[in-house]
């Protein structure tokens, strides 16, 4: 008898299970992609499909938008400050954070479990509540509304990942190959140059787009912090209201595209960060 | 010619001692090999000498020099790892010259060395290769031509056989007993394996709880232990002990029985190795309890007195469960220890 009712419900279980599993992924899919792809066809179409309604499911691959996009006042300089800022965050968040790794992965010093809370830490407080400080202090230093000034704010924020993806990736190589280079003439210098360096240096890539990733992204340090240097993401919140709907899709698709391309590059060394076997 | 020195060494984790007082010898060209269970302090005494480790207190002398203020590159040295630790970056090849290479030898050299000892461990085919694509057998011949293309003073290694099933150990055994002996260096090599270490050393130390309990030629450790830590942990089955009572003038009784041994009026222990012992009229009295039949020979667990006591028998005895077996100890291989002391009585 419950032979019987198990051999009827299981294939009906499996199947509901199946389909809520099916569902659940497709709607995650969607969430993500949908809102993309209509920012993909309202850029590749001219200004006037954009404002018109309904629109287009297909793209026109008509670079109208884009031509508008790159010759708006101020447009082109806001790019290239964005470039900068997030160029400059990813070489000093490396310069910095991958030291910082390597020593977490390598040495045993007093504090070091504080110190791996404290990384963590510099992301608990809400930047609106760093930044008039931050502001005034920039002020008072000359730092305020110059490329510099905000990459140094957006290395403190990528600082905790490249921190936390190069310690997982020096922990990857064992101190055995170190050693192993010590006994064989090199000092710890050579050693780290000579064999750990190669090894790390596609995950020390990653790392650092993943920083370039963080700056270029960031929209609220850029708009308090910068006047006339303004960043691409800061530039286009300023003229939110101002600008006509297809110089919106054609920015945020910019914006946009340099993430999506850089994270999809370094997808398995942001899983190994937080030690999911890579795949 | 390097000849270490040992002297005095102790090494403090923290809080933990590691090593005691260590003093010992290696003389040139020797091949010692460290014994002891895990724990026991022998790959931090390797490490000492490498120069990956610092002693607390003591010093370290390869080849008449004192070394161990100086790091791993300067000692004359080159180690094998346990787990190799070839460079996945690099070929076979590029492995091996590596010490070669910063030492910024020209390049004709480094080729013949390389393809010297490429041949001499047998993988010249495999110098194009990366280590990914090795088996572990052949890592490990690159991690020992990596060593010996650096032609060093003094060759170490920790347990660089524990990794390969037991077919491969026992053939790489031999031919690194071989190439050492060939190339003439001084070789220290830590193993927890006493066939490995009976097997290739021309002196082994048993190490045990950060001491050096006896240091001797492997027939030595093996006939005359010094402690009874190395009567219990060398031989497979270890030695058998028995306690022994003092009937005056160096009579003893041990179960039952009367044998000759020391003049002490201690209680020691009798001590006697299971294949030194034959089924005889006269002799220890046993209750078989368990037989394993191992092909060569009969293992057979008893019980004497009291304590579990093992036998190694010819194969064709005839024994089971149950059985009472006479056994008579060889009487010039029997041992005595003093249990205070826990060291070997003469």
């Amino acid at each position: 008898m419950t032979v019987v009712t198990t051999d009827v419900a299981a294939p009906d279980t499996r199947k509901a299970g199946r389909f809520v599993y099916i569902s659940a992924v497709a709607l995650l899919c969607a969430w993500v992609l949908v809102p993309i792809y209509f920012l993909l066809i309202n850029t590749l179409s001219s200004p006037e499909t954009v404002n018109s309604f309904p629109k287009p499911f297909i793209p026109e691959f008509d670079l109208g938008s884009l031509q508008f996009f790159a010759g708006f006042a101020g447009m082109l300089t806001a790019l290239k400050n964005s470039v900068l800022v997030a160029g400059m965050t990813m070489i000093m968040s490396i310069l910095i954070g991958a030291p910082a790794g390597y020593a977490l992965s390598r040495f045993d010093f007093r504090g070091k479990e504080l110190f791996r809370l404290l990384i963590l830490l510099t992301r608990a407080f809400p930047l609106p509540l760093l930044a008039l400080p931050l502001a005034v202090m920039f002020i008072q230093t000359g730092l305020d509304d110059t490329v510099f000034g905000l990459a140094l704010v957006h290395t403190t924020l990528a600082i905790p990942f490249s921190v936390l993806i190069t310690f997982s990736l020096f922990s990857g190589i064992p101190i055995e190959l170190e050693e192993a280079a010590w006994t064989l003439g090199c000092t710890r210098l050579t050693a780290f140059t000579k064999v750990v360096l190669p090894l790390i240096l596609p995950g020390i890539t990653a790392s650092a787009i993943f920083a370039f990733v963080i700056s270029w992204n960031e929209v609220f340090a850029a708009a308090v912090l910068t006047i006339e240097n303004r960043t691409l993401t800061a530039f286009l919140l300023q003229n939110l209201d101002t600008s006509p709907l297809h110089l919106k899709f054609a920015g945020g698709f910019i914006l946009v595209v340099p993430a999506l391309i850089f994270i999809f590059a370094v997808r398995k060394y942001l899983f190994a960060m937080w030690g999911i076997a890579n795949r | 010619m390097a000849e270490i020195q040992i002297k005095n060494v102790a090494k403090k984790f923290g809080e933990y001692q590691a090593l005691h007082d260590i003093k010992l010898t290696i003389s040139d060209q020797e091949f010692m090999v460290l014994l002891g269970a895990s724990g026991c302090g022998k790959t931090t005494l390797l490490r000492i000498i490498c120069g990956l480790e610092t002693a607390t207190t003591g010093e370290v002398w390869i080849g008449g020099r004192r070394v161990d203020h100086l790091p791993p590159k300067d000692r004359g040295i080159a180690m094998v790892f346990q787990n190799y630790a070839v460079f996945p970056h690099l070929t076979v090849f590029e492995n091996i010259g590596f010490g070669l290479r910063m030492q910024k030898l020209p390049n004709e050299e480094v080729t013949r060395r390389v393809e010297r000892v490429a041949e001499l461990m047998h993988i010249e085919m495999l110098l194009k290769r990366y280590s990914g694509e090795l088996s572990g057998g052949q890592r490990q011949r690159v991690a020992v031509a990596r060593a010996l293309a650096m032609e060093p003073d003094v060759i170490l290694m920790d347990e660089p056989l524990s990794n390969l099933d037991a077919l491969l150990r026992m053939e790489m055994r031999a031919e690194l007993k071989g190439v050492l002996a060939e190339s003439k260096t001084t070789a220290v090599y830590v193993t927890h394996d006493q066939v490995e270490a009976m097997s290739m050393a021309d002196r082994i130390s048993v190490m045990h709880k950060g001491k050096i309990v006896q240091a001797a030629s492997p027939i030595e450790v093996y006939r005359n232990p010094a402690a009874e830590f190395v009567a219990g942990f060398i031989g497979n089955p270890p030695m058998n002990f028995l306690q022994a009572t003092s009937t005056g003038n160096g009579h003893w009784t041990v179960a039952g029985q009367s044998f000759d041994g020391p003049n002490s009026d201690k209680t020691l222990k009798f001590a006697i190795r299971p294949e030194d012992m034959t089924p005889s009229d006269t002799g220890l009295t046993a209750t078989a309890k368990v037989i394993e039949p191992l092909g060569a020979h009969l293992l057979v667990t008893c019980d004497v007195d009291g304590a579990m006591f093992r036998a190694v028998l010819d194969s064709d005895t005839v024994v089971k469960p149950g059985d009472r077996l006479t056994l008579a100890p060889q009487t010039d291989r029997v041992r005595w220890f003093d249990p205070e002391t826990t060291l070997a009585v003469a």
